[in-house]
Order: structure tokens, then C-alpha cells, then sequence
């Protein structure tokens, strides 16, 4: 079971919504599409589904192309972020419904859907109807639809997007447990960094129509290819300083340093890149010392957010624990070397960050 | 319970709509001669022979039953061609759709009257005359329009995610559309057969002229009681009685949906 994307595109009245794009997804594999809204993670899973035919390219599915395959002959399940069930039937008959169709016995159907309803905690809501339902109910009751077909390719749309906190976290949790025992091919949309993460697998960051970075989720988040696919994948943003080389002088942003982290850097121009988690306010060994000037903060329940401008860049800090700084001055803040990212002036990765060597 | 004023306005409000029809009921049940005689606000000399010969003379309730006939024929008609015609314009996007939706209306926009000479010379010249598929075509042209006004706004109310999962989950369109869609959409079917049933029942002029013997409708009947002797005013007034009642009884049955209807669906 593979699914395969060949140079699909999609462009409407002109305009590009999905640029060529090549994608290989293997059986029972976890795979997250990460992007902002309207970076066309939607797009490419109705793509996917077979619900928006592309303009160009071929899907697919086992070798056999099922590019003008019906939506109703693809094995495919697809969750949307809207909770979607039919209102008029009952979430029993919600839930069995593909099974229904494909006309399975009815003592089949009603195992399946216990089953189904007992991992999503439906049992008790069998008889009544969707709208009867909380919105997390509803979503289970989607998510359960999905997992009764027993589809080979399963689509998620930001499942969890409409979800309260709790819930949220539980489900995730749950759904790729659930999902991985069905060794279905998964592809999982979410805005979230951090979503990506903890469903681990595959991540494809999309950034207006376009894959720009596609691999092991941990991999590209430690080793972004270039700024635009470092900005995708973390949050808060990644902040950014110039960097000139020019024999030992080694100057990032305002701060002069003579470090021995750059010695193998050739003389030039470079974007230097470190996370906000990476920024402290004491010194480490080996750290660049920066004079910043801090703009805001907020504090969360164990960390502080810190607003920072340093000559023409805005940067954020994310420091652990609670820090009373005074709003309005100067501070010192602190990045170990080993924690900063090169970029080129064209925004491609020169050098990781060197405390990642080695792990991948 | 206290008399304040708004009670009192909306009390004489009633009763001012009541009066017509109370009054109705009144002639209904009295002789012709106690109705000529003079002014009585009940019947003094209570009589049911005005219904009793609308229910056992053919010439009176064959009006009913023809009228019935082309009513429902036409109900179903209208919902029948405006479903389709109505999902196609709420779920897709073609060259001039907006435009052919608003022109839809300007059937409307016409009195009927203007559409009654074409239909008798169409239908006289191909047979259709004193059918009661005649009528029933002719009351379409006026119902279609306002049928899929309606039911656009009630399934544009429906997201289109609702069809593609079930498409996802293997539907066919034709199973999709009378297993989960048209119940969805069943208050919206129900006003809308109430509007078409509502307009073909108390539409007089075109079946008027489009029916003479076998196919004529009660509204018509009413209208060619003069006689010799004059007006038969008790059983006229029996029959308007008796008119009003399947109004009624549909209305009943659509009452909660029915302000949503007015709405074109779009609530």
C-alpha cells in the first residue's frame, strides 16, 4: 500500500493554489502536513481523496493511477475540521454507514461499531443524534466513521483545530495509537508545530502551495533547509541576525565575538538563526552576549516570553521559569553558538545548528 | 390576567380577521331565503342542506376532486423538477448560474392572466384542453421558480462537506440525495409543497380557462353558479367553507417551517 503524488498541481481561473508537487507516502506510515492557513494543506488532501480533480499530474495508489478514480471507488477516509456527520441519522447509523454501502451483515456492522464507538467513548451515545452531541462528541463520531471503513488512506483534516484543550490533548494522543493498528496510510493537516511533533512520523511543511520541506518530522525540525522552512516549523518563529566573517572578526547582529564555533566558516554574509527556546539571560559557556531592548512580556504558568528588538530584528525569547525584567530597557541576553543556525543570503541552510550533530 | 392595551389590539385584530370567514360559516348554514331576508349574526333556522347537496351532486364535488387532482399532480411536479434544479444551483458554479437564478423569478414578476390565452391556444391545439395535467402544467410555470428559490436556501444551509463525506463513505449521488440529503432538507420539501399546493388551489383564472367539463376545478364551479333564479348563496357559501379546509389542514402541518419558507429558506 503507497500512495504516490506525481507533479500534482492545481491552479484555478490562473491562479496557483498547489505548485507541482511530488510526494511518496508508505503503508502505515504517520504523515503530517504542516502550514499556516491557506498554505494548501486542504487543498492537497482533497487532492488526495479524490475530491478536486488536479490540474496536472498523476496519484498513485499501489502503482495503479487512480487519478480520475470516483471519490466513492478510492479506498479513503477523510475527517474534516468541521465536525461532519449526518444529522439526521443516529450516531449508530452514523458510524456504520460505509459499512452500510459496502454491504456488510448486520451482525458484522454492529461489531464494528461497538468497537469503534468503545475506542472513541461513544458507547453511551449510540442512539441519539450528532447535533445532541458536545463538539468533541461529534468529532469522535466522525473520527469513529473513519476508523469503521478501514480505509487504506486516511485523511485528517485539523481534526483537533475546534476541539478544547483537553480533549485536544487526549485525542492526540489516541488517534495515532488507534490508527496505527490499521496500518493505514495516515495524513494529518494541523498549523501547529508543535502538533507535528508529538504525532512524530513524516512532516511536509507547505508554504503557499508549495512543499518546502519534506522528511522525518524530528529531522526537519532540527535541520531546516532554509529560513522559509524554519519559520514554518517553529513557534514562536525563529529569530534572525546578519552574520559577517571577515578573517577571526566574526560579527552577529551588534555583538562582536570571537568564537571558536565560526572558525571553519568562510568569509561572507550569513543569516544567523536561533530558536526563542535557545535564548538565555545568563551567560553559558560559549555563548554571544547581545545587547536587545526589551519591547513586552508575557508570562505563562512556568515560562516568560520576552519581546525583544535588536537593531532592525524582532526576536522573541522564550526563557524558563518566571523573570520580573524591567519593560522598556536594555538587556543582555545570551545564545550559546552551538545553538545557531546559518543561513545563505538566498535563505538556504549553509550550516546546522551544531548541537544537532550527530542525531541524524 | 391583565388587560393591557397591546391585548386588546391584537383581541380586535383577530376578531377583524375572523369576521369573513365567521360570516362565511354563518351563510353557509342558513336558507337562502334567511340569508336574502335580512341581517342575522347566527342562523336562526339551522340548516345543513347546503353541504349535504355539495356532497351528494357530482357537478359540486367533482370540482373538489378535479381540483385535488391537478393540485397534487402539480405539487408533485413542481418538487420533482425544482430538487434537482435547486441542488444544481446551490452546490455548483456554471457559466450564467446567477443570472438564470434571478431570471427564474421574472415568471413570477407577470400575472398569470398574461399566460392564460398562450396556454388555451398551446393545449387546444395538441389535446391537452380540459386535462388535468393541463392545469397542472400551466400552474408549474409559476411554482418552479418559487420551488427552487426556496429549496436553494434550505440546502445552501446544508454544508457541501455533508455531501463529500458521503461520497467518501461510498454514497452514490442518487442514494446520497434520498438517504441522507432530502432529510435533511424535509422541512424545506414540506414548505415547499405547501406554497405549490397554496397557489394551485386558490389560482382561478388559468383553470378557469384551461378546463371546461371533465377537469373543472371548484374555484370554477363557485363562479358559474348563477342561474336563472339567481345566486345559490347558502351552498356557495358551503363551498367556500369546504375550500377553505384543505388550506388549512396543510398549513397545520408546515406551521413551524413555514416563516423560513417566506424567507426563501435563507434563515
Amino acid at each position: 500500500m503507497s500512495l504516490r503524488l506525481e507533479d500534482i498541481s492545481l491552479s484555478v481561473g490562473g491562479e496557483a493554489y498547489i505548485y507541482p508537487t511530488d510526494l511518496t507516502f508508505e503503508k502505515g506510515s504517520m504523515n503530517v502536513l504542516l502550514g499556516a492557513t491557506g498554505a494548501g494543506k486542504t487543498t492537497l488532501m482533497r487532492i488526495m481523496a479524490g475530491l478536486t480533480p488536479p490540474s496536472s499530474g498523476k496519484i498513485q495508489w499501489d502503482d495503479n493511477d487512480v487519478t480520475g478514480v470516483r471519490v466513492q471507488n478510492r479506498d479513503v477516509s477523510f475527517v474534516y475540521q468541521q465536525f461532519i456527520n449526518y444529522p439526521t441519522l443516529s450516531v449508530y447509523e452514523n458510524i456504520a454507514s460505509p459499512l452500510r454501502i459496502k454491504g456488510a451483515r448486520d451482525a458484522e456492522i454492529d461489531h464494528a461499531v461497538k468497537d469503534a464507538a468503545r475506542l472513541m467513548k461513544l458507547e453511551e451515545y449510540l442512539e441519539r443524534t450528532p447535533l445532541e452531541l458536545s463538539g468533541g462528541q461529534q468529532q469522535r463520531c466522525a473520527l469513529a466513521r473513519a476508523l469503521v471503513k478501514g480505509a487504506g488512506l486516511v485523511l485528517l483534516d485539523e481534526p483537533l483545530a475546534n476541539l478544547d484543550y483537553k480533549l485536544r490533548e487526549e485525542l492526540r494522543s489516541e488517534i495515532p495509537a488507534i490508527f496505527e493498528r490499521s496500518g493505514s496510510i495516515f495524513v494529518y493537516a494541523t498549523t501547529d508545530p508543535e502538533e507535528a511533533l508529538l504525532l512524530g512520523g513524516n512532516t511536509a511543511c507547505l508554504h503557499e502551495g508549495r512543499i518546502i520541506a519534506y522528511g522525518k518530522t524530528g529531522e526537519i525540525y532540527h535541520n531546516p533547509q532554509s529560513i522559509l522552512a524554519a519559520n514554518v516549523f517553529s513557534s514562536p518563529p525563529m529569530n534572525f541576525a546578519w552574520l559577517t566573517k571577515y578573517g577571526s572578526e566574526v560579527r552577529i547582529g551588534g555583538a562582536l565575538t570571537a568564537m571558536g564555533g565560526f572558525r571553519d566558516l568562510e568569509d561572507g554574509v550569513y543569516k544567523a538563526g536561533f530558536r526563542p527556546n535557545h535564548m538565555g539571560i545568563e551567560p553559558e559557556l560559549n555563548s554571544v552576549a547581545f545587547e536587545a531592548h526589551l519591547k513586552s512580556k508575557e508570562i505563562t504558568g512556568s515560562e516568560t516570553f520576552l519581546h525583544l528588538d535588536h537593531e532592525d530584528d524582532h526576536w522573541i525569547g522564550l526563557i524558563h521559569g518566571v523573570h520580573d525584567l524591567p519593560l522598556d530597557q536594555d538587556h543582555r541576553v545570551y545564545v550559546a553558538s552551538e545553538h545557531i543556525y546559518l543561513f545563505g543570503v538566498d535563505g538556504e541552510l549553509k550550516r546546522p545548528a551544531p548541537y544537532m550533530e550527530g542525531w541524524f | 390576567m391583565k388587560i393591557n392595551r397591546s391585548n386588546i389590539i391584537i383581541s380586535l385584530y383577530i376578531l377583524f380577521l375572523m369576521v369573513p370567514i365567521y360570516w362565511l360559516l354563518n351563510m353557509s348554514l342558513k336558507t337562502n331565503q334567511e340569508i336574502l331576508s335580512g341581517f342575522s349574526l347566527w342562523p336562526q333556522d339551522l340548516t345543513f342542506d347546503n353541504y349535504i347537496t355539495i356532497f351528494t351532486d357530482p357537478s359540486w364535488y367533482d370540482g373538489y376532486i378535479n381540483s385535488i387532482t391537478y393540485v397534487v399532480m402539480n405539487t408533485v411536479i413542481s418538487v420533482a423538477v425544482a430538487l434537482p434544479a435547486a441542488y444544481a444551483f446551490s452546490r455548483y458554479r456554471f457559466l450564467g448560474d446567477k443570472h438564470l437564478f434571478f431570471w427564474l423569478l421574472t415568471n413570477r414578476m407577470a400575472p398569470p392572466a398574461v399566460f392564460a390565452l398562450p396556454f388555451f391556444q398551446l393545449y387546444s391545439s395538441v389535446g391537452l384542453f380540459d386535462t388535468h395535467i393541463a392545469v397542472a402544467l400551466a400552474h408549474t410555470l409559476f411554482n418552479v421558480p418559487l420551488a427552487v428559490w426556496i429549496l436553494e436556501g434550505f440546502m445552501s444551509g446544508v454544508p457541501k462537506e455533508i455531501d463529500e463525506t458521503a461520497y467518501v463513505d461510498g454514497y452514490s449521488f442518487p442514494r446520497f440525495f434520498t438517504k441522507i440529503f432530502m432529510p435533511l432538507i424535509a422541512s424545506g420539501i414540506g414548505v415547499v409543497a405547501f406554497f405549490c399546493f397554496m397557489f394551485s388551489w386558490v389560482e382561478l383564472l388559468i383553470s378557469r380557462t384551461l378546463t371546461s367539463v371533465d377537469a373543472k376545478s371548484i374555484a370554477a364551479t363557485m363562479t358559474r353558479t348563477v342561474s336563472a333564479s339567481g345566486l345559490d348563496w347558502g351552498v356557495l357559501a358551503a363551498a367556500g367553507v369546504l375550500t377553505i379546509i384543505p388550506g388549512a389542514l396543510v398549513i397545520y402541518f408546515v406551521r413551524n417551517h413555514i416563516a423560513r419558507g417566506f424567507a426563501l429558506g435563507r434563515v
